[in-house]
């Protein structure tokens, strides 16, 4: 009897402990060596605001290039409507999530919200009217932000042209409806903190902390979240799948992350979403390319490649090394018998801008080769790409993949995702059409 | 001013590094005979060669091709295998509205340039980019299978 | 033969015209038009030139969009006229009535009735010039007209071994009197009709020298991209253009009510300088119309009230009693996605308009042109051009009135092109149509019929004469004269206009919804009466020998009856007099576990009459089917907020090489007025597959485009 209890109280224990474990979340940047402080304590290069070059910029200068780095566009944008007029459809499994209008119209956008409004909102996930913000608003990582700089986000959105645009209602199930059960959740993964900078780390470490974590809220999408949706730290930059694409693993891991690529190489990506012979960024990773980092200046994109450079690698065994070889000629017999569907489809509508080699006979956004879309076994964003197309402002003007998922069937769609995974990766893939209808309907719209 | 390598003679283009090919021949250089059909790469109607290979000219910049040696339909007659694939292609009667012709005759021979035999399959790869509305495909490739021959 | 119930429609339809041409009711006009080559020497009509250099001139009333009409048309003249075809030159008429089509009374290319309607006109034409070359000869030596003959563009006299040529005595016949009722050759006296000729406009199509109307480079030109409010009938609201005019090389930027215009010096600065513009549209009443309001209202209208195109016998009778069968046949919206854009080039100056284009309805684009500048209608000259595909679309002319109220603001001549997207959105599109069909058999055959189509007129705003009585003459071709004989017959038609949407002729127009219809209710029925569904039709071809033979004909070289390679693969067949061609074809289909279609071979045969160019009729078939089957595979314009959604190949998808069917044409000789042959093939190919794809899965396909999801993980039937 005695033993018995001793035996339920370890197991309580140990349950417990598994389960605190699950849920714990380490700090942002806890992976890194050296303690943190507060951001009055710290005595080096202050690590929050607007590059030095912006430094003497009025309050709303410095609130735009704040709120690129915080790409606020991409979410409270519908797909082709007016910026920061909200609208954009998150479709999340338990129902569909609409960003809000946070244009300064008085009746349907924040024309009416106080500083003190939006810093709650920023910081603490709570509206004015006391409700609680789904994390698709990443507070968590707006809450590291300084009051200076939330402030003059704020400004630059009151600068804008204000919108009349309502949002649509949400649209989520039970108990997924109930805002107030966000409380709880806040409790355990919002930290309500200011960014704590790590004395010994490097300055441009400390800024890169700073743009990657409380602006551009990198983990975000590249972090996997654990049971209760929180991003979870122990995992960082690993990978993870967002609004139905997938986030590639950005750790130093040298296979299946970006550890073999050099400092240079890692800041033009960051600031083009191209680099020829890895590919381009396309899908969210591309919009915040185009709406955020593309707009950073030179010395932010570096400080945020050595934060990169220091995360620690986390091997995705799913994804294997890039294939960095050029394919060759029409489709082989062996090709046609595997996927014919492929690879007419692949011959029809891809081949004139793709290239049969991967290597694009028109512009070097277009190649496959070395890419690591082409790379994932799972296709995701191959067949994502295809579905939704693909639109990229690059510095010679925007680039544009045409969506082709109205047109073509998910059994096409899938058998051409197939088809190029087969021809330009490294391991082929196999979707089916029954995930093609399933991802393209979780990407945002 | 951009110089464009076409049909073998040099040509000053006054025109932006982003403006596609296409607009470049047909507006600036008059040469109408290379067709605007989607402007996204899906119809082929735009097909030039560039340095042999087919290219659609309505998404590639003037910026980007160098001195690279252009062929359009204009000049694909002075070669063998273009002046063959034109002969096919009458000699079967394949054209009907036309439009889309003179990207066919293009993807045709480039096609035959570094295959001088091709499959179905081969033809298949070459051709399905090229998108004609009157339906002339059947003798497309029966064109394509002559000229082969001849 | 029965008579459409209304005698005034009758005098409009196809047919009865065709009749009234054939008795020399439709007189050739032999005023000459304005337009005239330099050296034309002798012109004793409209469509013939002979000058004092041997040239002969043959001016094309009908509009040459690959149809091989030019040849063909040249054919028969150039046959009568004994010209020397290999020399002979074409033109392209100017907007004069002189070249109006005598089916429609308009200058008009379409409806497949160029050669039915100009066959027996330039037949005239031609002999009646060579009477008159040959008399100026005669009169020349001296001998009696009827011991001279006329070949290759010379008068020979055989008699004294003289030959001259045309050119030599054209002036001489320019004096002459015409001969109004010239004797005709008989067939076996065609030199050309008849023959596999080469096309007189291919060989420039090889090499870049052919101009469609989006090649017209008048010097100075200006090139201008529009956009129009992507909701039907939706306005300008405002326009912010300070990006768009901060670009190198926009020269302007034109605001009209309806659509905004940038003229920049290549077309690819106005499309940079239009996706930089800031339009707020108005997008008006229709912002809010969709595809499922639209079939609403279809579907609700085709319960009403319908008008009689066609009664026969005793419906009621032949229902009571008999095996009763029904269906409802619904077909999509279509866009014609030609492969040339959209496009007019137009110089206006104060007093007067130059236009070049390329259009079906030169005559119309001239007057309306006119009506938008405010100018005489003399003061407007219109170039007509190659077409890079109709298919309907350029029967309108609301290109050009848009492009002429642009060119209105340009100084100098421009070019005004509608991008891809553009001319997608902005189509006049095939309607959406409704049938409800019912029929009663007994005895292993069909008693009574009935078909009500439900669908937008297009007639109405085409050709108003040609809708009386709440009849569309176009909507009932087909049904009203359904193949079959039914001995029972009601065909009505109710007119519904789909909310916001404009609607226009589509290739194969009316006869295509009637005969997807027609032939799939009727395979339908084969199957379920257990007959074989060619002897099924064959059962009710007694009266219509032409079609009974194109049937037997497909069927034997389609290998009907035999086994297929694979248990997913079906056969069906389709059969249709339409546009006076009598065509049967066979499909061969198959469709794979997850509904996806491939098609494996198409084998049509057809008796279209006396054949121009037999090379021709096959290539028409082989094109027309495939346009059929990009229909039934893919086509299906859909509406949202007001606004077409699709946009440019990637979401409007037309068939590709590697998709296309094998092909096979078996031609039916015959000695029957020429019959039309450009839209069959696309009237044709839709039902055949559908119904291969129900012999392959027994699953009936009713609507358009064909739904991969009924078929998918069928076994095979």
């Amino acid at each position: 009897m005695k033993r018995f209890h001793w035996g339920l109280l370890a197991l309580a224990i140990v349950a417990c402990v598994v389960a605190a474990w699950i849920i714990y979340v380490p700090g942002p940047t806890a992976f890194a060596s050296g303690s943190t402080v507060a951001l009055g304590d710290y005595k080096g290069t202050n690590p929050t605001g607007v590059p030095v070059s912006l430094a003497s910029g009025d309050i709303v200068k410095r609130g735009e290039y704040l709120t690129r780095a915080a790409d606020c566009e991409a979410c409270h944008t519908a797909k082709g409507g007016v910026p920061y007029a909200g609208g954009l459809a998150f479709n999340l499994p338990f129902g569909t999530l609409y960003s809000p209008n946070i244009t300064p119209d008085k009746e349907t956008g924040i024309g009416n919200w106080t500083d003190a409004d939006f810093i709650n909102a920023l910081h603490k996930g709570i509206a004015p009217d006391g409700s609680r913000f789904y994390p698709a608003f990443p507070y968590p990582s707006y809450t590291l932000l300084t009051n200076d700089d939330v402030l003059a986000i704020k400004a630059y959105l009151f600068s804008l042209k204000p919108v009349r645009q309502e949002t649509e209602p949400n649209s989520l199930a039970f108990p997924f409806n109930q805002r107030w059960g966000m409380m709880f959740w806040s409790l355990f993964y919002n930290s309500n903190e200011r960014y704590r900078p790590n004395p010994s780390q490097s300055a441009e470490w400390n800024r890169g902390a700073y743009l990657a974590e409380a602006l551009g809220h990198c983990g975000e999408c590249h972090t996997p979240r654990n049971l209760l949706q929180a991003v979870d730290n122990k995992k960082k930059f690993a990978g993870a799948v967002t609004a139905g694409w997938r986030a590639y693993n950005i750790t130093q891991d040298a296979t299946s992350g970006i550890g073999s690529w050099d400092l240079d190489t890692t800041a033009k990506f960051l600031a083009h979403g191209h680099v020829e012979g890895l590919g381009t960024a396309s899908g969210p990773m591309g919009e915040a390319i185009d709406m955020s980092l593309r707009h950073m200046a030179p010395e932010d994109i570096n400080a945020l490649v050595v934060y990169l450079k220091s995360i620690p690698a986390i091997a995705d065994t799913s994804l294997p090394l890039p294939k960095t070889m050029l394919a060759s000629g029409f489709p082989t017999n062996q090709e046609i018998a595997e996927n014919a569907r492929g690879a007419m489809i692949f011959a029809g509508a891809c081949a004139a801008c793709h290239g049969w080699s991967g290597k694009s006979p028109i512009l070097s956004y277009a190649d496959f080769v070395g890419g690591r879309t082409v790379n994932d076994p799972t296709a995701r964003n191959v067949a994502q790409a295809i579905i939704w197309g693909v639109t990229r402002h690059t510095p010679n003007g925007v680039v544009t993949m045409p969506g082709f998922g109205k047109a073509y069937s998910d059994e096409e769609i899938a058998a051409v995702s197939n088809y190029i995974t087969a021809r330009f990766g490294a391991e082929k893939s196999r979707i089916t059409a029954a995930d093609i209808k399933t991802i393209g309907k979780q990407a945002s719209q | 001013m951009i110089t464009l390598h076409v049909n073998g003679q040099p040509h000053d283009v006054d025109a932006s590094p982003d403006t596609p090919l296409l607009w470049a021949l047909r507006d600036v250089l008059g040469m109408t005979g290379t067709k605007f059909g989607c402007g996204i790469a899906q119809c082929g109607a735009c097909t030039v060669h560039v340095d042999g290979q087919a290219v659609r000219s309505c998404q590639l910049s003037i910026g980007s091709v160098g001195d690279q040696a252009i062929t359009t339909i204009e000049g694909i007659g002075s070669s063998d295998v273009g002046a063959k694939v034109q002969k096919a292609w009458l000699d079967l009667e394949v054209i009907q509205c036309g439009y889309c012709q003179s990207g066919q005759i293009m993807s045709a021979a480039a096609l035959l340039a570094h295959k001088p035999h091709p499959t179905d399959e081969d033809i298949d790869a070459a051709m399905a980019g090229n998108i004609c509305r009157c339906g002339t495909y059947v003798r497309i490739r029966e064109a394509i299978k002559k000229a082969t021959a001849a | 033969m029965e008579k459409i119930a209304t005698s005034e429609i009758s005098k409009l339809s196809r047919r009865a015209l065709l009749q009234a041409g054939a008795a020399g009711i439709l007189l050739l006009s032999f005023r000459l038009p304005q337009a005239r080559a330099a050296g034309d020497t002798f012109a004793p009509n409209a469509f013939i030139r002979v000058g004092n250099d041997d040239v002969v001139t043959l001016v094309m009333p009908q509009v040459e969009m690959g149809q091989g009409i030019y040849t063909a048309l040249a054919m028969i003249l150039a046959d009568e006229l004994d010209a020397n075809f290999d020399k002979v030159v074409l033109q392209h008429a100017p907007p004069d009535k002189a070249y109006n089509n005598p089916i429609f009374g308009v200058q008009a290319t379409g409806g497949s009735t160029s050669v039915r309607a100009f066959w027996d006109p330039l037949r005239k034409a031609g002999a009646s010039a060579r009477g008159m070359l040959v008399e100026a000869a005669a009169q020349q030596w001296s001998v009696d007209p009827s011991t001279c003959r006329a070949s290759n563009s010379e008068v020979i006299h055989d008699a004294s071994g003289r030959k001259v040529g045309y050119g030599a005595v054209a002036s001489l016949a320019a004096t002459l009197k015409p001969v109004s009722d010239p004797k005709l050759k008989t067939l076996k006296d065609f030199t050309l009709v008849g023959r596999p000729v080469q096309r007189k406009d291919t060989p420039d199509k090889t090499n870049g020298k052919c101009q469609y109307g989006i090649d017209a480079m008048p010097a100075g030109v200006k090139f201008a991209v529009i956009a129009e409010c992507p909701v039907f009938g939706g306005k300008v609201g405002h326009v912010d253009d300070a990006k768009a005019k901060a670009i190198k090389g926009v020269q302007q930027i034109v605001v009209l009510d309806d659509c905004v215009a940038v003229v920049g010096d290549t077309t690819w600065t106005a499309i940079r300088g239009l996706s930089a513009l800031d339009i707020t549209w108005n997008e008006g009443a229709n912002a809010n119309v969709d595809s499922a309001q639209i079939w609403e209202a279809l579907r609700t209208a085709s319960k009403g009230p319908g008008a009689v195109a066609k009664k026969v016998g005793d419906v009621d009778a032949a229902f009571a009693g008999g095996t009763h069968y029904e269906g409802v046949y619904e077909l999509p919206f279509l866009a014609h996605a030609t492969m040339e854009p959209l496009n007019c080039t137009l110089h206006y100056t104060k007093d007067a308009c130059e236009v070049w284009t390329g259009t079906q309805v030169i005559g119309r684009v001239q007057e309306y042109v006119a009506k938008a500048l405010d100018l005489p209608i003399e003061k407007v000259t219109v170039h007509n051009f190659y077409i890079g595909g109709g298919f309907g679309r350029r029967l309108e002319q609301d290109m050009a009135i848009k492009a002429a109220r642009i060119a209105k603001e340009v100084d100098g001549p421009v070019k005004v092109m509608w991008r891809r997207e553009e001319d997608t959105q902005h189509d006049v599109y095939r309607p959406v149509y409704h049938n409800a069909v019912s029929a009663s058999v007994k005895d292993g055959k069909i008693v009574g019929w009935t078909h009500r189509i439900t669908g937008s007129s297009v007639i109405v705003r085409w050709l108003p004469p040609a809708f009386k009585d709440g009849v569309d003459i176009d909507a009932v071709d087909g049904a009203a004269d359904q193949p079959y004989g039914f001995p029972n017959l009601k065909v009505e038609y109710i007119r519904a206009e789909p909310p916001a949407v404009p609607t226009g002729f589509w290739r194969g127009v009316g006869p295509n919804n009637n005969f997807f219809t027609i032939e799939s209710f009727i395979d339908e029925i084969a199957h379920r009466e257990k007959v074989d569904p060619v002897a099924f039709r064959l059962r009710h071809l007694d009266g219509n020998p032409r079609l009974k033979a194109a049937i037997q004909l497909a069927a034997e070289k389609g290998n009907w009856g035999s086994t297929l390679s694979s248990p997913r693969m079906g056969r069906g067949i389709s059969a249709q007099n339409a546009f006076g061609s009598f065509i049967a074809t066979v499909c061969e289909a198959e469709v794979d576990e997850s509904g996806e279609v491939r098609v494996h071979r198409l084998v049509a045969a057809v008796d279209t009459g006396i054949m121009v160019n037999p090379d021709t009729i096959v290539a028409q078939l082989e094109g027309g089917l495939i346009f059929g089957l990009t229909a039934a595979l893919f086509g299906e314009i859909t509406i949202e907020n007001g606004r077409v959604q699709q946009s440019n190949f990637n979401d409007y998808r037309i068939l590709r090489i590697d998709e296309a069917p094998k092909i096979e044409v078996h031609l039916i000789p015959s000695t029957e007025h020429p019959g039309g042959i450009g839209e069959t093939g696309t009237t044709a190919a839709p039902p055949a597959l559908c119904n291969a794809l129900f012999a392959a899965t027994g699953v009936r396909l009713t609507r358009l485009p064909i739904d991969r999801n009924a078929l998918a993980g069928r076994k095979p039937a």
